[in-house]
Protein backbone atom coordinates (compact mmCIF):
# COMPACT_ATOMS: atom_id res chain seq x y z
CA UNK A 1 0.00 0.00 0.00
CA UNK A 2 2.63 2.20 0.73
CA UNK A 3 4.16 1.96 -2.80
CA UNK A 4 1.47 3.16 -4.68
CA UNK A 5 0.40 5.76 -2.40
CA UNK A 6 4.11 6.97 -2.74
CA UNK A 7 3.78 6.07 -6.56
CA UNK A 8 0.48 8.29 -6.28
CA UNK A 9 2.30 11.16 -4.57
CA UNK A 10 4.75 11.73 -7.06
CA UNK A 11 3.06 11.78 -9.94
CA UNK A 12 0.52 13.71 -8.48
CA UNK A 13 2.91 16.37 -7.55
CA UNK A 14 4.89 15.79 -10.88
CA UNK A 15 1.04 16.54 -12.78
CA UNK A 16 0.47 19.50 -10.23
CA UNK A 17 4.09 21.00 -11.09
CA UNK A 18 3.26 20.52 -14.72
CA UNK A 19 0.00 22.62 -14.69
CA UNK A 20 1.50 24.77 -13.01
CA UNK A 21 3.80 25.65 -15.04
CA UNK A 22 1.60 25.13 -18.22
CA UNK A 23 -0.99 27.89 -16.86
CA UNK A 24 1.96 30.02 -16.34
CA UNK A 25 3.32 29.44 -19.64
CA UNK A 26 -0.07 30.29 -21.41
CA UNK A 27 -0.77 33.57 -19.10
CA UNK A 28 2.41 34.29 -20.93
CA UNK A 29 1.83 33.74 -24.77
CA UNK A 30 -1.81 34.80 -24.06
CA UNK A 31 -0.44 38.33 -22.88
CA UNK A 32 2.07 38.66 -26.04
CA UNK A 33 -0.56 37.90 -28.53
CA UNK A 34 -3.27 40.34 -26.87
CA UNK A 35 -5.40 37.26 -25.31
CA UNK A 36 -5.96 38.78 -22.24
CA UNK A 37 -9.20 41.61 -21.59
CA UNK A 38 -8.67 44.78 -19.50
CA UNK A 39 -11.11 42.99 -16.79
CA UNK A 40 -8.83 40.02 -16.41
CA UNK A 41 -8.41 40.59 -12.71
CA UNK A 42 -11.04 39.17 -10.11
CA UNK A 43 -13.14 36.36 -9.55
CA UNK A 44 -14.57 36.47 -12.66
CA UNK A 45 -10.84 36.97 -14.38
CA UNK A 46 -10.53 33.77 -15.71
CA UNK A 47 -13.29 32.79 -17.39
CA UNK A 48 -13.54 36.18 -19.05
CA UNK A 49 -9.66 35.44 -20.57
CA UNK A 50 -10.95 32.45 -21.33
CA UNK A 51 -14.15 33.36 -23.68
CA UNK A 52 -12.25 36.48 -24.71
CA UNK A 53 -9.07 34.38 -25.58
CA UNK A 54 -10.93 31.06 -27.35
CA UNK A 55 -12.97 33.68 -29.40
CA UNK A 56 -10.16 35.91 -30.87
CA UNK A 57 -8.83 32.65 -31.70
CA UNK A 58 -11.30 31.35 -33.20
CA UNK A 59 -12.91 34.36 -35.09
CA UNK A 60 -9.75 36.26 -35.98
CA UNK A 61 -11.50 37.25 -39.49
CA UNK A 62 -14.78 36.15 -39.51
CA UNK A 63 -17.46 38.15 -40.78
CA UNK A 64 -21.10 38.92 -38.31
CA UNK A 65 -24.19 37.24 -40.06
CA UNK A 66 -25.63 39.62 -43.43
CA UNK A 67 -29.23 39.01 -43.67
CA UNK A 68 -31.14 40.00 -46.73
CA UNK A 69 -33.24 42.81 -47.05
CA UNK A 70 -36.84 40.80 -46.23
CA UNK A 71 -35.49 40.20 -43.11
CA UNK A 72 -35.14 43.67 -41.89
CA UNK A 73 -37.19 44.24 -38.69
CA UNK A 74 -40.02 45.86 -38.82
CA UNK A 75 -40.12 46.66 -35.60
CA UNK A 76 -36.82 47.45 -34.14
CA UNK A 77 -36.38 48.47 -30.42
CA UNK A 78 -34.78 51.74 -29.54
CA UNK A 79 -34.15 50.89 -26.06
CA UNK A 80 -32.99 54.38 -24.92
CA UNK A 81 -34.12 57.78 -25.61
CA UNK A 82 -32.18 60.33 -26.17
CA UNK A 83 -29.64 62.54 -23.80
CA UNK A 84 -31.33 65.06 -22.14
CA UNK A 85 -28.60 67.73 -22.17
CA UNK A 86 -29.10 71.23 -23.20
CA UNK A 87 -26.07 70.57 -25.28
CA UNK A 88 -27.52 67.51 -27.21
CA UNK A 89 -31.01 69.64 -27.46
CA UNK A 90 -28.77 72.25 -29.84
CA UNK A 91 -27.13 70.30 -31.55
CA UNK A 92 -30.43 68.26 -32.73
CA UNK A 93 -32.33 71.68 -33.52
CA UNK A 94 -29.37 72.55 -35.70
CA UNK A 95 -29.59 68.95 -37.64
CA UNK A 96 -26.99 67.87 -36.57
CA UNK A 97 -24.54 69.65 -38.72
CA UNK A 98 -22.09 70.69 -35.64
CA UNK A 99 -21.61 67.08 -34.37
CA UNK A 100 -18.30 66.62 -34.49
CA UNK A 101 -16.64 63.72 -34.18
CA UNK A 102 -12.54 63.69 -32.80
CA UNK A 103 -9.81 60.97 -33.41
CA UNK A 104 -6.35 61.64 -31.12
CA UNK A 105 -4.21 59.09 -29.21
CA UNK A 106 -1.69 57.20 -31.19
CA UNK A 107 -2.15 58.61 -34.54
CA UNK A 108 -0.11 60.29 -36.96
CA UNK A 109 -2.79 63.00 -37.77
CA UNK A 110 -5.07 63.55 -35.01
CA UNK A 111 -8.53 65.31 -36.64
CA UNK A 112 -12.19 65.95 -36.30
CA UNK A 113 -14.76 65.23 -38.76
CA UNK A 114 -18.15 66.44 -38.93
CA UNK A 115 -21.31 63.83 -40.44
CA UNK A 116 -21.07 65.34 -43.92
CA UNK A 117 -17.07 64.81 -44.14
CA UNK A 118 -17.69 61.26 -42.45
CA UNK A 119 -20.48 60.38 -45.73
CA UNK A 120 -17.65 61.91 -48.07
CA UNK A 121 -15.64 58.87 -46.85
CA UNK A 122 -15.95 55.30 -48.51
CA UNK A 123 -19.19 53.90 -47.56
CA UNK A 124 -20.61 50.63 -46.36
CA UNK A 125 -24.07 49.25 -45.93
CA UNK A 126 -24.94 46.14 -44.02
CA UNK A 127 -27.50 43.93 -42.62
CA UNK A 128 -26.86 43.14 -39.46
CA UNK A 129 -28.39 42.08 -36.26
CA UNK A 130 -28.71 43.96 -33.16
CA UNK A 131 -28.55 41.89 -30.13
CA UNK A 132 -28.80 43.21 -26.59
CA UNK A 133 -27.24 41.01 -23.41
CA UNK A 134 -31.11 40.78 -21.96
CA UNK A 135 -31.72 38.41 -24.87
CA UNK A 136 -33.97 40.77 -27.36
CA UNK A 137 -32.53 41.66 -31.07
CA UNK A 138 -33.60 43.01 -34.42
CA UNK A 139 -31.96 43.16 -37.51
CA UNK A 140 -31.58 46.75 -39.69
CA UNK A 141 -29.43 47.84 -42.35
CA UNK A 142 -27.07 49.88 -41.17
CA UNK A 143 -24.99 52.66 -42.91
CA UNK A 144 -21.92 54.27 -42.70
CA UNK A 145 -18.08 54.62 -42.81
CA UNK A 146 -16.42 51.71 -41.72
CA UNK A 147 -13.99 52.76 -38.76
CA UNK A 148 -11.08 51.12 -40.80
CA UNK A 149 -11.50 53.97 -43.47
CA UNK A 150 -10.80 56.65 -40.94
CA UNK A 151 -8.14 54.95 -38.77
CA UNK A 152 -6.52 54.62 -42.66
CA UNK A 153 -7.09 58.25 -42.49
CA UNK A 154 -5.64 59.26 -39.44
CA UNK A 155 -2.60 56.75 -39.21
CA UNK A 156 -2.51 54.62 -36.61
CA UNK A 157 1.16 54.31 -34.71
CA UNK A 158 1.70 50.74 -34.60
CA UNK A 159 1.66 50.40 -30.30
CA UNK A 160 -2.04 51.04 -30.88
CA UNK A 161 -3.64 47.96 -28.85
CA UNK A 162 -7.35 49.76 -28.05
CA UNK A 163 -9.87 52.08 -29.81
CA UNK A 164 -11.47 54.19 -26.75
CA UNK A 165 -14.54 55.88 -27.54
CA UNK A 166 -16.70 58.50 -25.96
CA UNK A 167 -20.20 59.18 -26.24
CA UNK A 168 -21.84 63.17 -25.65
CA UNK A 169 -22.55 62.08 -22.09
CA UNK A 170 -20.03 61.58 -19.81
CA UNK A 171 -20.01 58.57 -18.28
CA UNK A 172 -21.01 57.02 -21.68
CA UNK A 173 -17.52 55.11 -22.79
CA UNK A 174 -16.29 51.89 -24.05
CA UNK A 175 -13.64 50.66 -26.03
CA UNK A 176 -12.67 47.48 -28.75
CA UNK A 177 -9.09 46.03 -29.44
CA UNK A 178 -7.45 46.33 -33.08
CA UNK A 179 -9.05 43.16 -34.03
CA UNK A 180 -12.65 44.74 -33.78
CA UNK A 181 -11.37 47.86 -34.78
CA UNK A 182 -9.96 46.70 -38.54
CA UNK A 183 -12.85 44.89 -38.61
CA UNK A 184 -14.52 45.32 -41.93
CA UNK A 185 -17.94 45.29 -40.52
CA UNK A 186 -16.88 47.97 -37.33
CA UNK A 187 -18.75 50.87 -39.15
CA UNK A 188 -19.38 55.00 -37.81
CA UNK A 189 -23.09 53.99 -38.77
CA UNK A 190 -24.89 57.62 -39.99
CA UNK A 191 -27.94 56.31 -41.77
CA UNK A 192 -30.41 53.20 -41.00
CA UNK A 193 -32.37 51.38 -43.59
CA UNK A 194 -31.88 54.31 -46.20
CA UNK A 195 -32.82 57.06 -44.13
CA UNK A 196 -30.66 58.85 -41.36
CA UNK A 197 -29.51 57.30 -38.61
CA UNK A 198 -32.80 58.21 -36.20
CA UNK A 199 -31.81 59.28 -32.48
CA UNK A 200 -33.54 57.00 -31.07
CA UNK A 201 -31.14 54.67 -32.69
CA UNK A 202 -28.10 56.36 -31.91
CA UNK A 203 -28.13 58.83 -34.61
CA UNK A 204 -26.21 61.23 -35.74
CA UNK A 205 -23.57 58.68 -35.02
CA UNK A 206 -23.25 54.95 -33.26
CA UNK A 207 -20.56 52.92 -33.59
CA UNK A 208 -21.68 49.32 -35.31
CA UNK A 209 -19.37 46.55 -33.38
CA UNK A 210 -21.78 44.07 -35.00
CA UNK A 211 -19.88 40.53 -33.82
CA UNK A 212 -20.70 42.05 -30.09
CA UNK A 213 -23.50 42.60 -28.58
CA UNK A 214 -25.58 45.39 -28.46
CA UNK A 215 -23.73 47.26 -25.53
CA UNK A 216 -20.72 47.97 -27.11
CA UNK A 217 -22.62 49.50 -30.36
CA UNK A 218 -22.26 52.70 -28.47
CA UNK A 219 -24.64 55.83 -29.64
CA UNK A 220 -24.04 59.53 -29.75
CA UNK A 221 -20.37 59.34 -30.82
CA UNK A 222 -17.95 62.05 -29.95
CA UNK A 223 -14.55 60.95 -29.55
CA UNK A 224 -12.23 58.03 -30.65
CA UNK A 225 -8.69 58.03 -28.66
CA UNK A 226 -6.64 55.44 -29.91
CA UNK A 227 -3.91 54.00 -27.69
CA UNK A 228 -1.88 51.25 -26.20
CA UNK A 229 -3.19 50.53 -22.85
CA UNK A 230 -6.77 50.91 -21.61
CA UNK A 231 -5.18 51.18 -17.86
CA UNK A 232 -5.34 54.89 -17.94
CA UNK A 233 -8.80 55.46 -19.06
CA UNK A 234 -11.39 55.30 -15.98
CA UNK A 235 -10.93 52.54 -13.36
CA UNK A 236 -8.58 50.77 -15.79
CA UNK A 237 -11.19 47.79 -16.59
CA UNK A 238 -11.21 48.81 -20.49
CA UNK A 239 -14.82 51.05 -20.66
CA UNK A 240 -17.68 52.10 -18.13
CA UNK A 241 -19.34 48.62 -18.56
CA UNK A 242 -17.15 46.47 -15.95
CA UNK A 243 -17.30 49.64 -13.66
CA UNK A 244 -21.14 48.73 -13.72
CA UNK A 245 -20.54 44.85 -13.25
CA UNK A 246 -20.90 44.04 -16.82
CA UNK A 247 -17.93 42.39 -19.16
CA UNK A 248 -16.50 44.44 -21.24
CA UNK A 249 -16.17 42.13 -24.19
CA UNK A 250 -19.11 40.86 -25.39
CA UNK A 251 -18.72 38.45 -27.77
CA UNK A 252 -21.17 36.06 -26.07
CA UNK B 1 3.03 -7.39 1.36
CA UNK B 2 2.64 -7.21 -2.18
CA UNK B 3 1.09 -5.31 -4.74
CA UNK B 4 -1.44 -8.43 -5.40
CA UNK B 5 -2.58 -8.48 -2.05
CA UNK B 6 -3.54 -4.96 -2.48
CA UNK B 7 -5.29 -5.58 -5.95
CA UNK B 8 -7.15 -8.27 -3.86
CA UNK B 9 -8.69 -6.04 -1.26
CA UNK B 10 -9.51 -3.21 -3.53
CA UNK B 11 -11.43 -5.57 -6.00
CA UNK B 12 -13.50 -7.06 -2.51
CA UNK B 13 -14.43 -3.11 -2.18
CA UNK B 14 -14.56 -1.99 -5.49
CA UNK B 15 -15.56 2.07 -4.91
CA UNK B 16 -19.36 2.26 -6.07
CA UNK B 17 -18.20 5.70 -8.03
CA UNK B 18 -14.61 5.75 -9.22
CA UNK B 19 -12.51 9.30 -8.11
CA UNK B 20 -13.23 10.84 -11.74
CA UNK B 21 -17.17 10.52 -11.41
CA UNK B 22 -17.23 11.65 -8.03
CA UNK B 23 -14.99 14.80 -8.37
CA UNK B 24 -16.57 15.74 -12.19
CA UNK B 25 -19.99 15.15 -10.12
CA UNK B 26 -19.55 17.87 -7.57
CA UNK B 27 -17.85 20.25 -9.67
CA UNK B 28 -20.66 20.24 -12.15
CA UNK B 29 -23.03 20.26 -9.22
CA UNK B 30 -21.61 23.40 -8.23
CA UNK B 31 -21.08 25.32 -12.15
CA UNK B 32 -25.04 23.85 -12.86
CA UNK B 33 -26.24 25.50 -9.54
CA UNK B 34 -24.98 28.56 -10.68
CA UNK B 35 -25.38 28.51 -14.00
CA UNK B 36 -29.10 28.19 -12.99
CA UNK B 37 -29.29 30.97 -10.53
CA UNK B 38 -27.55 33.21 -13.17
CA UNK B 39 -29.67 31.90 -16.19
CA UNK B 40 -33.03 32.52 -14.20
CA UNK B 41 -31.44 36.31 -13.54
CA UNK B 42 -30.46 37.01 -17.09
CA UNK B 43 -34.26 35.83 -18.12
CA UNK B 44 -36.01 37.97 -15.74
CA UNK B 45 -34.46 41.10 -17.81
CA UNK B 46 -36.64 39.72 -20.86
CA UNK B 47 -39.09 36.92 -19.62
CA UNK B 48 -40.66 37.15 -23.41
CA UNK B 49 -39.62 33.90 -25.73
CA UNK B 50 -39.85 34.11 -29.02
CA UNK B 51 -39.04 32.30 -32.34
CA UNK B 52 -36.91 32.49 -35.19
CA UNK B 53 -34.18 35.22 -35.93
CA UNK B 54 -35.23 38.09 -34.24
CA UNK B 55 -37.55 39.54 -31.11
CA UNK B 56 -38.27 42.13 -29.13
CA UNK B 57 -41.16 44.02 -27.41
CA UNK B 58 -42.53 45.25 -30.10
CA UNK B 59 -42.68 42.23 -31.44
CA UNK B 60 -45.92 39.18 -30.88
CA UNK B 61 -44.09 36.82 -28.43
CA UNK B 62 -44.17 32.56 -28.30
CA UNK B 63 -44.78 33.13 -24.66
CA UNK B 64 -43.83 35.17 -21.72
CA UNK B 65 -43.09 34.21 -18.16
CA UNK B 66 -45.11 36.03 -16.12
CA UNK B 67 -43.00 37.97 -13.77
CA UNK B 68 -41.63 41.60 -13.24
CA UNK B 69 -38.79 42.00 -15.20
CA UNK B 70 -35.49 43.78 -14.69
CA UNK B 71 -36.02 46.36 -16.88
CA UNK B 72 -38.72 48.99 -17.19
CA UNK B 73 -38.79 48.82 -21.17
CA UNK B 74 -40.54 45.30 -20.55
CA UNK B 75 -43.98 45.24 -20.37
CA UNK B 76 -44.93 42.65 -17.46
CA UNK B 77 -48.38 44.47 -16.32
CA UNK B 78 -46.18 44.67 -12.68
CA UNK B 79 -45.83 48.05 -11.35
CA UNK B 80 -42.37 47.38 -10.46
CA UNK B 81 -38.66 46.34 -11.82
CA UNK B 82 -36.47 44.08 -10.33
CA UNK B 83 -33.49 44.87 -9.44
CA UNK B 84 -30.66 44.62 -12.59
CA UNK B 85 -28.10 41.34 -11.89
CA UNK B 86 -27.03 41.06 -15.44
CA UNK B 87 -23.89 42.01 -14.93
CA UNK B 88 -22.23 39.56 -12.84
CA UNK B 89 -24.77 36.88 -13.71
CA UNK B 90 -23.23 37.16 -16.97
CA UNK B 91 -19.95 36.85 -15.81
CA UNK B 92 -20.92 33.86 -13.54
CA UNK B 93 -22.77 32.20 -16.03
CA UNK B 94 -20.23 31.93 -18.49
CA UNK B 95 -17.23 31.33 -15.92
CA UNK B 96 -19.02 28.26 -14.80
CA UNK B 97 -20.18 27.15 -18.25
CA UNK B 98 -16.03 27.04 -18.79
CA UNK B 99 -15.72 25.00 -15.71
CA UNK B 100 -18.42 22.48 -16.40
CA UNK B 101 -17.42 21.75 -19.96
CA UNK B 102 -13.76 21.35 -18.81
CA UNK B 103 -14.92 19.03 -16.69
CA UNK B 104 -16.97 17.46 -18.90
CA UNK B 105 -14.32 16.80 -21.31
CA UNK B 106 -12.77 15.40 -18.66
CA UNK B 107 -15.00 13.21 -17.28
CA UNK B 108 -15.57 12.04 -21.20
CA UNK B 109 -12.45 11.32 -22.10
CA UNK B 110 -12.03 8.89 -18.84
CA UNK B 111 -14.67 7.71 -19.05
CA UNK B 112 -14.11 6.42 -22.52
CA UNK B 113 -10.44 5.52 -21.33
CA UNK B 114 -11.42 3.20 -18.10
CA UNK B 115 -14.74 1.86 -19.71
CA UNK B 116 -17.12 3.55 -17.40
CA UNK B 117 -19.53 4.33 -20.44
CA UNK B 118 -19.49 0.51 -21.25
CA UNK B 119 -19.00 -1.15 -18.33
CA UNK B 120 -21.03 1.03 -16.08
CA UNK B 121 -24.10 3.38 -18.55
CA UNK B 122 -24.56 1.33 -21.38
CA UNK B 123 -27.70 -0.61 -21.38
CA UNK B 124 -26.90 -4.42 -21.06
CA UNK B 125 -28.06 -7.58 -22.48
CA UNK B 126 -32.00 -7.94 -22.45
CA UNK B 127 -32.12 -4.12 -21.12
CA UNK B 128 -33.13 -2.17 -24.12
CA UNK B 129 -36.79 -4.17 -23.96
CA UNK B 130 -39.94 -2.13 -22.98
CA UNK B 131 -40.48 -4.91 -20.90
CA UNK B 132 -37.64 -4.28 -19.29
CA UNK B 133 -38.12 -0.48 -18.67
CA UNK B 134 -41.73 -1.09 -17.91
CA UNK B 135 -40.37 -3.71 -14.90
CA UNK B 136 -38.07 -1.45 -13.17
CA UNK B 137 -41.02 1.94 -13.52
CA UNK B 138 -43.29 -0.26 -12.12
CA UNK B 139 -40.76 -1.40 -8.88
CA UNK B 140 -40.43 2.31 -8.92
CA UNK B 141 -44.44 2.92 -9.07
CA UNK B 142 -45.18 0.40 -6.26
CA UNK B 143 -42.03 1.79 -4.42
CA UNK B 144 -40.81 -1.68 -4.22
CA UNK B 145 -37.19 -2.71 -2.33
CA UNK B 146 -34.31 -2.38 -4.86
CA UNK B 147 -33.11 -4.92 -6.33
CA UNK B 148 -30.03 -7.36 -5.11
CA UNK B 149 -28.36 -5.69 -8.54
CA UNK B 150 -29.10 -2.07 -7.56
CA UNK B 151 -26.88 -1.75 -4.54
CA UNK B 152 -23.76 -2.03 -7.45
CA UNK B 153 -25.48 -1.13 -10.74
CA UNK B 154 -27.77 1.02 -12.54
CA UNK B 155 -31.06 -0.28 -13.33
CA UNK B 156 -32.11 0.40 -16.86
CA UNK B 157 -33.71 3.84 -16.15
CA UNK B 158 -31.11 5.52 -14.38
CA UNK B 159 -28.99 4.74 -17.06
CA UNK B 160 -31.39 6.09 -19.26
CA UNK B 161 -31.60 9.13 -17.37
CA UNK B 162 -27.69 9.21 -17.43
CA UNK B 163 -27.51 8.37 -20.41
CA UNK B 164 -30.13 10.97 -21.58
CA UNK B 165 -28.43 13.94 -19.25
CA UNK B 166 -24.74 13.25 -20.50
CA UNK B 167 -25.42 12.76 -24.06
CA UNK B 168 -28.39 14.25 -25.22
CA UNK B 169 -28.93 17.05 -23.04
CA UNK B 170 -25.56 18.40 -21.75
CA UNK B 171 -24.05 18.68 -25.66
CA UNK B 172 -27.87 20.56 -26.83
CA UNK B 173 -27.46 23.03 -23.65
CA UNK B 174 -24.11 23.70 -24.71
CA UNK B 175 -24.94 24.05 -28.35
CA UNK B 176 -27.94 26.20 -27.81
CA UNK B 177 -26.02 28.39 -25.52
CA UNK B 178 -23.10 29.12 -28.08
CA UNK B 179 -25.50 29.84 -30.32
CA UNK B 180 -26.30 32.92 -28.48
CA UNK B 181 -22.74 34.11 -28.61
CA UNK B 182 -22.51 36.70 -32.08
CA UNK B 183 -18.94 36.57 -32.27
CA UNK B 184 -18.90 32.62 -32.27
CA UNK B 185 -21.82 32.75 -34.83
CA UNK B 186 -19.63 35.02 -37.25
CA UNK B 187 -17.41 31.95 -37.54
CA UNK B 188 -19.78 29.04 -37.42
CA UNK B 189 -23.06 30.74 -38.51
CA UNK B 190 -24.77 27.35 -39.38
CA UNK B 191 -24.60 27.21 -35.47
CA UNK B 192 -27.73 29.11 -34.78
CA UNK B 193 -28.95 29.09 -38.27
CA UNK B 194 -30.00 25.19 -38.30
CA UNK B 195 -31.92 26.08 -34.68
CA UNK B 196 -33.76 28.58 -36.55
CA UNK B 197 -32.24 31.96 -35.75
CA UNK B 198 -30.88 33.24 -32.59
CA UNK B 199 -34.54 33.50 -31.10
CA UNK B 200 -35.26 30.03 -31.51
CA UNK B 201 -31.97 29.31 -29.39
CA UNK B 202 -32.79 31.14 -26.90
CA UNK B 203 -36.24 29.42 -26.45
CA UNK B 204 -34.08 26.29 -26.84
CA UNK B 205 -31.23 26.78 -24.36
CA UNK B 206 -34.56 27.78 -22.01
CA UNK B 207 -36.31 24.59 -22.23
CA UNK B 208 -33.35 22.49 -22.43
CA UNK B 209 -32.60 24.21 -19.19
CA UNK B 210 -35.65 23.21 -17.60
CA UNK B 211 -35.29 19.48 -18.84
CA UNK B 212 -31.91 19.48 -16.93
CA UNK B 213 -33.47 20.57 -13.97
CA UNK B 214 -36.47 18.63 -13.99
CA UNK B 215 -33.47 15.71 -14.09
CA UNK B 216 -32.11 17.35 -10.63
CA UNK B 217 -35.10 16.93 -9.27
CA UNK B 218 -35.76 13.40 -10.01
CA UNK B 219 -32.30 12.57 -9.08
CA UNK B 220 -32.40 14.27 -5.91
CA UNK B 221 -35.95 12.56 -4.93
CA UNK B 222 -34.61 9.31 -5.87
CA UNK B 223 -31.53 9.66 -3.42
CA UNK B 224 -33.29 11.18 -0.99
CA UNK B 225 -35.63 7.80 -1.31
CA UNK B 226 -32.39 5.25 -1.42
CA UNK B 227 -31.26 7.15 1.12
CA UNK B 228 -29.90 10.76 1.66
CA UNK B 229 -26.29 10.42 3.50
CA UNK B 230 -25.65 6.83 2.47
CA UNK B 231 -25.88 7.89 -1.36
CA UNK B 232 -24.54 10.97 -1.02
CA UNK B 233 -21.34 9.51 1.08
CA UNK B 234 -21.08 7.27 -1.70
CA UNK B 235 -20.28 10.09 -4.21
CA UNK B 236 -17.97 11.61 -1.83
CA UNK B 237 -15.83 9.26 -0.68
CA UNK B 238 -16.58 6.38 -3.23
CA UNK B 239 -17.87 3.93 0.01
Amino acid sequence: MNQITRRRLITGGVAATAGVAGLAAAARIAGRYGLVPPDCKGIYGPGETLTYAAQRVLTAHSLAREFPRSMISKTPFMNETAPKSDEFKRLEAGDFKEWRLAIDGMVARPGVYSISELKSLPMRSQITEVVCEEGWSYIAEWIGTPLSDVLQAVGVLPQARYVAYFAIEKDWWDSIDMADAWHPQTVLSWGMNDGDLPVGFGGPLRLRVPRQLGYKSMKYLTRLTVTDSMKKFGKGLGSASPEGGYAWYAGI
Amino acid sequence: MGASRAAESDAAHAPRHGVVVRVTHWITVVCFLALVVTGAEIVISHPRFYWGETGNVNMKPLFTIPIASSRDTVPTGYGYVMPDQNGWSRYLHFEAAWVVVLTGLVYGIAGLWSGHFRKDLWLGRGEGSWRAFAAVMGRYLRRGPPGEADAHSYNVMQKAAYLGVIFVLFPLVIWTGLALSPSFNSAFPFWVNVLGGRQSARTLHFFVSWALVLFLVVHVGMVVMAGFWSRTKAMITGR
